[in-house]
């Protein structure tokens, strides 16, 4: 009677119990079994053989304790073989010997001896291999039991291993040929791989954790012979192609077991040679998306490009074969349709085969920036519409895959070519899209890279937008302003980077506007809600210069508010330029510091707001006061000096403008001081005095008032000009011979003015010049 | 200890497909379960007390105070070539028989040798070869369906040691030896010398026979699909019908449905004997082998085979009733076990036969 199924988790000490029992009575069999042996005694040799194998069929065993047990009689059973070879040739035929065992009436104990008495019949060619073979794992198809079924293939299998008709192969021949060796452990295989799967189904389904750890222990039992196909001489790339591989695959497909496929998987890409998996590639991807959805196929394909990368790096003529079977294709393809076919596979399986990919690409196509190009982009489509990756760990993988062309190619300038590479990295949360960033510096300045390449083009291609937007022409206002409006609605998704490149033209754009509904003449106020007015276009400027300042760029900024606030002051908007202005003073106070900056921007300002006449007193009054303000409080001398004369001209506008001839002569008389002042410091300092530029300068704006009105007496200009010549002639004086032309120039002038003969002649004639 | 009366085994309805014949699988308790008949409330053969009192009648002279004036000894010609056949007795010994074919001449010779001093006065001697059925629930009588008689001496006196050849040429044994729970056939020859004032002189010198059959012109194989509905179906497939006693069992059974858990499988060769008529019928079923095909529970799919050798079991040819006395047949018997031990079993008669 066969002892009942196990029923429960059996303790430890249970289990040694049950071992040390049955070894024991192992041992008592095999005793006489000896007896027999030594006795020349078939028929009691193969009663208490039967009796010794008996053992086999307990069902009480962990498969560790079974695996004890089995190796305990596998010794037995080699005398026992050495037995049979001597009864041979004892006269006994081998046939008669088959048979014999075969009268055995358990099966386990029966198919264990036939097996025996197989192995020595191979050996004799008494009866050709494979018909012994194919009789042997035919009759083993009756012990359905896992685990016994298991240990009994693995004897056949280790008896056989030696004796299959192989090419080269004694047994070769009449005995077979290859594909008889081949079709034995195929099959072998195939039964062995239903069994071990079958097993996870023994027992109560508690157990089923324990189970499977078990059954993980059994796996190489299987797994072998896998092995022993690889080892085979005869196993050539046209049969592992055409035969091996389908139905190992075959096998594995089929079970639907997780754990199965896995291992098997795992282990056909470990035993079988590298180029026989370049060559049949597309059999085994093939494979890959019709495992079970959870198993962990990423590990088996990052392993199977680990492997093949090697092999390329090994053996670089190979890479010939790469190219003409085309493996990147077929790896990417294979990768997409495996994250089809599981659609619970975590974000970071997804991700993590893309790197797999990756490096596979970096390793085996060195040149093929389109293929890490690809696979960027293939992992962009996965992650589309994911937003931030939060997973920490598909993070991580993502900061891998960054990384690996960074790596490779050691140079920046080259990743960002790859046009998916920043679509990945705004998968990126900002921590991490943080650490990338410093990844990416540190590569640029660990492989000292210039980067100047990519801004040109960046701002080569900005530029192109700018000017296309220059070709955004209606010529009904209303829908040109529907245009404008909507293509800064585009551009503000540009990021600041852009905006820099598209706003402006979208704001002299807008001015262009702004002239031509003032040559229409319309109405200030817009009359409908929907029809365009001055009004409205102006706002759309202040925010688009708004927008443009917030980024910041704060002198394009001012430059533009200007020029709106000129516009508007051509409009005869008061209000709306007055805005402007201040906008534009708010920014040079607040945003300009550099101080060359702060000249230029004071340059601007000032002009602007002298040709502005818009404006009443009051508002001109806190304008240039603000104005003459920033000229006097600005860093080096010589640009205060400057300033001040050129905010002269702010209390002299001709043609209806003010004339305010006092307040002329206080900034040239301030200027004069401030270049004074200079010239002191200069001497201070330095121990010469710089060039009379500023002079010079001062003097050109004396001659301008001079001609124009009547507050400047010709004898202040004689008494300037006199001291600009002493000063230049003296030797504590820096020479610079730009300021002698231009002093030569301004004399020239003089004299000219004074013989032309005319009533600004008259005035000249009472300045004396050498 | 005797078994007790089995109820007739569950008939489990079942159901057929295609064209494989309809079959049935029967479940039972115990594995020496008949197959359906009314079962007899018999001891087993070991027993059986009738038996003993059987073989007190064999050694049918006794040796006492009377003895008788002579040794009688019956030769068959040849015996030194002769075929001998292994019978086993009742009491287990193996003893060898001298084992004829259907049509052979008997012959050989018997030798009558006087003890010393004495003389052997008698009315005539005769040999005769008797074929007898022997029942034993009908204790003491046997039917003798052969019978030869050839005179061997005229009345007279045996003074010294004489022998008397003797031949049946081409006997017509129709019938083969057999030795079985409650039937016996055996072929013998009896010498009687006849004696007017004492009781005759007796003696027994028994035979075998065997009867070679050809090989069979038609033999089928046996395929069958049985089940029980929605539990186990299976399709069974045995590659003869008929079988020679040292011929190989060879076969396949494929597992189409299998909900329950399965132990193990195996095949036992039964043989039942039946014997007497109508009411009066005995059977007596042995398991002759029990052979494990299956270890384990298989899944639907899976195909395993059956080798079973027959040699090493002690078959006989079916006899399909020896003159209107008894009949025996042998059945294959695939029995399936699951893990509460319920038996399911399909037994299906195949014929045996002797090839020469």
């Amino acid at each position: 009677m066969q002892a009942p199924e196990q029923e429960a988790v059996t303790s430890a000490e249970e289990q040694e119990k049950w071992l040390a029992d049955a070894m024991a009575l192992v041992q008592h069999h095999a005793f006489y079994m000896h007896r027999a042996l030594d006795a020349n005694n078939i028929r009691d040799v193969l009663k208490f053989s039967a009796q010794m194998l008996s053992e086999l069929r307990t069902s009480k065993l962990s498969p560790q304790k079974y695996y004890e047990l089995y190796m305990r009689t596998f010794d037995e059973l080699r005398q026992l073989e050495v037995f049979f070879r001597e009864e041979s040739k004892r006269g006994r035929t081998n046939a008669d010997i088959y048979e014999l065992v075969q009268h055995a009436g358990n099966i386990l104990p029966r198919l264990y001896l036939l097996c025996t008495v197989g192995s020595v019949y191979i050996k004799s060619k008494e009866a050709p291999a494979k018909d012994v073979l194919k009789d042997l794992v035919e009759m083993s198809r009756g012990v359905q039991h896992p685990i016994r079924g298991l240990f009994l293939r693995s004897y056949l299998s280790q008896i056989s291993r030696d004796k299959l008709p192989d090419v080269g192969s004694p047994y070769e021949g009449e005995g077979g040929n290859v594909m008889d060796a081949v079709e034995f452990v195929l099959q072998n295989f195939t039964e062995m791989n239903k069994l071990w799967v079958r097993m996870q189904h023994q027992g109560p389904v508690r157990d089923k954790e324990k189970r499977e750890k078990e059954r993980s222990e059994l796996r190489d039992l299987v797994g072998k012979n896998l092995h022993v196909l690889s080892q085979l001489e005869g196993v050539d790339l046209e049969m592992y192609r055409d035969l091996v591989l389908p139905r190992v695959l075959e096998q594995v497909v089929n079970c639907k077991d997780e754990l199965a496929q896995y291992y098997l998987m795992d282990c056909i890409i470990q035993v079988f040679p590298d180029d026989f998996h370049l060559q049949t590639l597309e059999t085994l991807l093939g494979a890959c998306p019709q495992l079970q959805p959870t198993v962990d196929i990423k590990t088996v394909m990052s392993q199977l490009m680990e492997r093949l990368s090697k092999y390329a790096a090994a053996s670089p003529d190979v890479l010939y074969e790469f190219q003409q079977v085309d493996a990147f294709s077929k790896f990417s393809q294979s990768v997409v349709e495996v994250i089809e076919a599981q659609p619970d596979m975590p974000l970071v399986g997804a991700v993590s085969l893309h790197v797999s990919l990756l490096t596979f690409v970096l390793r085996v196509y060195v040149d093929r920036l389109d293929y890490v190009d690809l696979v960027l982009g293939a992992c962009v489509k996965k992650l589309e519409g994911k937003g931030k990756v939060k997973d920490s760990k598909a993070t991580k993988q993502l900061v891998a895959l960054l990384s690996a062309p960074l790596e490779k190619y050691k140079d920046v300038v080259v990743v960002l070519k790859l046009s998916n590479y920043a679509r990945v990295m705004e998968h990126l949360d900002y921590e991490t899209n943080k650490v990338m960033a410093v990844v990416l510096i540190q590569s640029v300045l660990s492989n000292s890279t210039m980067i100047t390449v990519d801004e040109e083009d960046f701002q080569e291609e900005q530029n192109l937008v700018a000017r296309l937007v220059h070709m955004l022409v209606n010529d009904d206002p209303e829908q040109m302003f529907q245009i404008l409006t909507t293509a800064r609605k585009h551009f503000a998704q540009g990021g600041p980077r852009r905006l820099q490149y598209t706003l402006p033209p979208l704001v002299f754009e807008a001015l262009k506007l702004v002239r031509s509904l003032q040559a229409q003449d319309l109405p200030e106020e817009g009359e409908g809600s929907g029809s365009v007015s001055l009004k409205k276009v102006f706002q759309f400027l202040h925010q688009t210069v708004e927008a443009l300042a917030m980024i910041p760029a704060a002198e394009l900024s001012l430059r533009l508010y200007l020029q709106c606030a000129e516009a508007a002051g051509d409009c005869g908007l008061e209000p709306v330029a007055y805005e402007f202005f201040t906008q534009a003073f708010v920014l040079y106070e607040e945003e300009i510091s550099d101080s060359k900056a702060q000249v230029t921007a004071l340059q601007l300002i000032i002009g602007t707001l002298q040709r502005t006449r818009v404006f009443g007193v009051e508002n001109r009054d806190t304008l240039t006061h603000k104005a003459t303000g920033y000229s006097a409080k600005l860093l080096k001398k010589p640009d205060q000096c400057r300033a001040v004369y050129a905010c002269s001209h702010l209390f002299w506008v001709e043609d209806g403008g003010t004339t305010d001839g006092e307040r002329v002569l206080l900034c040239l008389k301030r200027a004069l001081r401030i270049a004074n002042a200079a010239q002191q410091m200069s001497s201070a300092t330095r121990g010469t005095s710089g060039p009379m530029t500023l002079f010079v300068e001062i003097l050109n704006k004396y001659l301008y008032y001079f001609e124009k009105g009547t507050m400047i007496q010709s004898t202040v200009i004689q008494g300037l000009l006199e001291l600009i010549v002493t000063d230049m002639q003296s030797e504590s004086t820096t020479h610079d011979p730009e300021v002698d032309a231009f002093l030569a120039s301004t004399v020239r002038y003089i004299q000219f003015q004074k013989q032309k003969g005319d009533s600004i002649a008259e005035r000249y004639a009472s300045i004396q010049v050498q | 200890m005797c078994c007790p009366e089995v109820p007739p085994p569950e008939m489990l309805t079942l159901r057929s497909r295609g064209s494989a014949r309809k079959g049935e699988l029967r479940r039972g308790t115990h594995a020496d379960d008949d197959d359906g008949f009314g079962m007899s409330g018999r001891a087993k053969p070991s027993n059986f007390p009738s038996r003993t009192t059987t073989r007190g009648r064999e050694k049918n002279f006794l040796v006492g105070a009377f003895g008788p004036p002579c040794k009688v000894g019956i030769e068959f010609s040849n015996a030194e070539t002769r075929k001998q056949a292994s019978v086993k007795k009742e009491n287990g010994q193996v003893v060898m028989v001298p084992l004829f074919l259907g049509q052979d001449s008997v012959a050989g010779e018997v030798r009558i040798e006087p003890l010393p001093g004495k003389k052997v006065e008698h009315l005539g001697v005769k040999i005769e070869l008797l074929g007898q059925i022997e029942l034993y629930f009908d204790r003491g009588s046997f039917y003798d369906f052969t019978s030869l008689v050839r005179e061997l001496d005229v009345p007279g006196e045996i003074l010294e040691c004489k022998t008397y050849p003797f031949e049946f040429s081409t006997v017509e044994m129709q019938y083969e030896s057999y030795n079985g729970v409650n039937v016996r056939l055996r072929y013998v020859l009896k010498v009687t010398i006849s004696r007017s004032y004492a009781t005759n002189i007796v003696e027994y010198r028994d035979f075998w026979v065997h009867n070679y059959s050809p090989q069979p012109d038609i033999n089928n194989s046996i395929k069958m699909e049985v089940g029980i509905e929605d539990c186990l179906h299976i399709e069974f497939e045995y590659s003869k019908s008929k079988y020679h006693l040292k011929d190989v069992i060879v076969g396949k059974i494929y597992f189409l449905l299998v909900r329950i858990k399965i132990k193990h499988m195996e095949l036992e060769v039964r043989r039942r004997e039946s014997t007497g008529s109508g009411p009066n019928t005995y059977n007596e079923s042995e398991t002759l082998a029990k052979y494990e095909i299956m270890d384990g529970a298989p899944v639907r799919g899976e195909s395993i085979p059956i080798r079973l050798f027959l040699s090493p079991y002690d078959l006989t040819p079916t006899y399909r009733n020896i003159n209107n006395k008894f009949s025996v047949k042998y059945y294959l018997n695939l029995v399936l076990v699951d893990e509460e031990d319920r038996r399911y079993f399909k037994q299906q008669e195949i014929t045996m036969y002797r090839l020469e």
